[in-house]
């Protein structure tokens, strides 16, 4: 549920990075976070656990600056992708504008993705949300996996297992190494105000 | 959601009159997803807004859950004690929560006082 403060022209949508655990949602944030300093008037927050993975989210605001007259703040959450964390992931998720869903290239993470993905569409559904109609970008990341000699899925086996009936727009991606990251968050930003526009209208 | 110029307008008012006005520093009104609709201080505080908010939001999500674990519908306080700062969190109604900070100069029962008579003017600001 955006916000929108017509006495200041401030407009606050929240976008939460999706996924299974381990797909690189956090390094996504970390990337934005250190390439786009002069959009973040903020330290990032991280509620992690003491192995580093993430507890319960990793936020910060994004400042798009001016979009029609209005101050644009993008708000940037994580979900902590482990199973056992739902409880958490269904807190973040309350009042999401948009979703991007960070698949994890790995072969051997393929089922993983599939049931993350079926998790948000069931997560979605408790706020009266529907996965086809809300914003939503998929990134195929680690795609680097591959140089390390790691066996990676093929873009069209990912398409055919996530985004068959979706047919959210996608990113083959790396956020370790930066590759694509910030399309990724240009695209969501792009169809989150997008989708506000319309239901304005 | 959207708020006008003359709610917000109405909002500022009665949160700097019943709770600056009664020596908080700093009070904001934020959504359960973490947004911040008002916020005021007493001009001696620079806090971190929207990561505040973020964390209370969350926070106030993650108690309303432990609350149903225990067979509670809810737990109306939430109140962090620190050293010299303190954090008190009110439920407004299904979608807004008001968190104030204060010093120790303030009593907790006066806090809760006005608290009370803030969220019932909100409550009516925002039926209007």
């Amino acid at each position: 549920m955006a916000f929108i403060n017509l006495k200041d022209k401030v407009i606050q949508a929240k976008v939460v990075y999706y996924g299974p655990g381990r797909c690189g949602k956090t390094t996504n944030l970390e990337y934005i976070y250190e390439k786009c300093r002069l959009q973040v008037n903020s330290e990032m927050v991280t509620v992690k656990t003491q192995g580093d993975r993430t507890l319960f989210f990793d936020f910060f605001p994004f400042d798009m600056g001016k979009i029609s007259g209005y101050d644009v703040k993008i708000q940037l959450y994580t979900v902590p992708g482990q199973v056992k964390y739902n409880s958490t992931r269904r807190l973040v998720l309350k009042g999401v504008d948009g979703v991007v869903f960070v698949a994890d290239s790995a072969a051997e993470r393929r089922n993983k993705n599939i049931l993350s993905l079926r998790n948000l569409e069931e997560n979605l559904t408790l706020y009266n949300k529907n996965i086809y109609d809300i914003p939503l970008v998929i990134q195929y990341n680690k795609r680097d996996l591959a140089k390390q000699g790691i066996e990676i899925l093929d873009v069209e086996t990912l398409e055919q297992d996530l985004n068959t009936a979706l047919k959210a727009p996608w990113f083959e991606a790396s956020a370790v190494e930066g590759d694509n990251v910030v399309p990724t968050l240009k695209k969501i930003i792009y169809e989150t105000m997008s989708s506000l526009e319309k239901q304005l209208k | 959601m959207i708020l006008g110029q003359k709610q917000l307008d109405k909002i500022h008012d009665t949160l700097t009159e019943n709770l600056i006005g009664s020596g908080v520093q700093s009070v904001m009104l934020i959504d359960t997803a973490g947004n911040v609709i008002a916020s005021i201080n007493n001009g001696n505080e620079s806090i971190d807004l929207y990561s505040l908010a973020a964390l209370a939001a969350a926070n106030f999500g993650a108690m309303s859950c432990m609350a149903r674990i225990v067979g509670e519908d809810e737990f109306s306080l939430l109140f962090h004690k620190g050293e010299k700062e303190n954090i008190y969190f009110c439920k407004v109604n299904e979608e807004l929560l008001l968190v104030n900070i204060f010093n120790n100069q303030i009593s907790l029962g006066f806090l809760r006082l006005k608290m009370s008579k803030v969220v019932d003017e909100l409550v009516g600001l925002l039926t209007d």
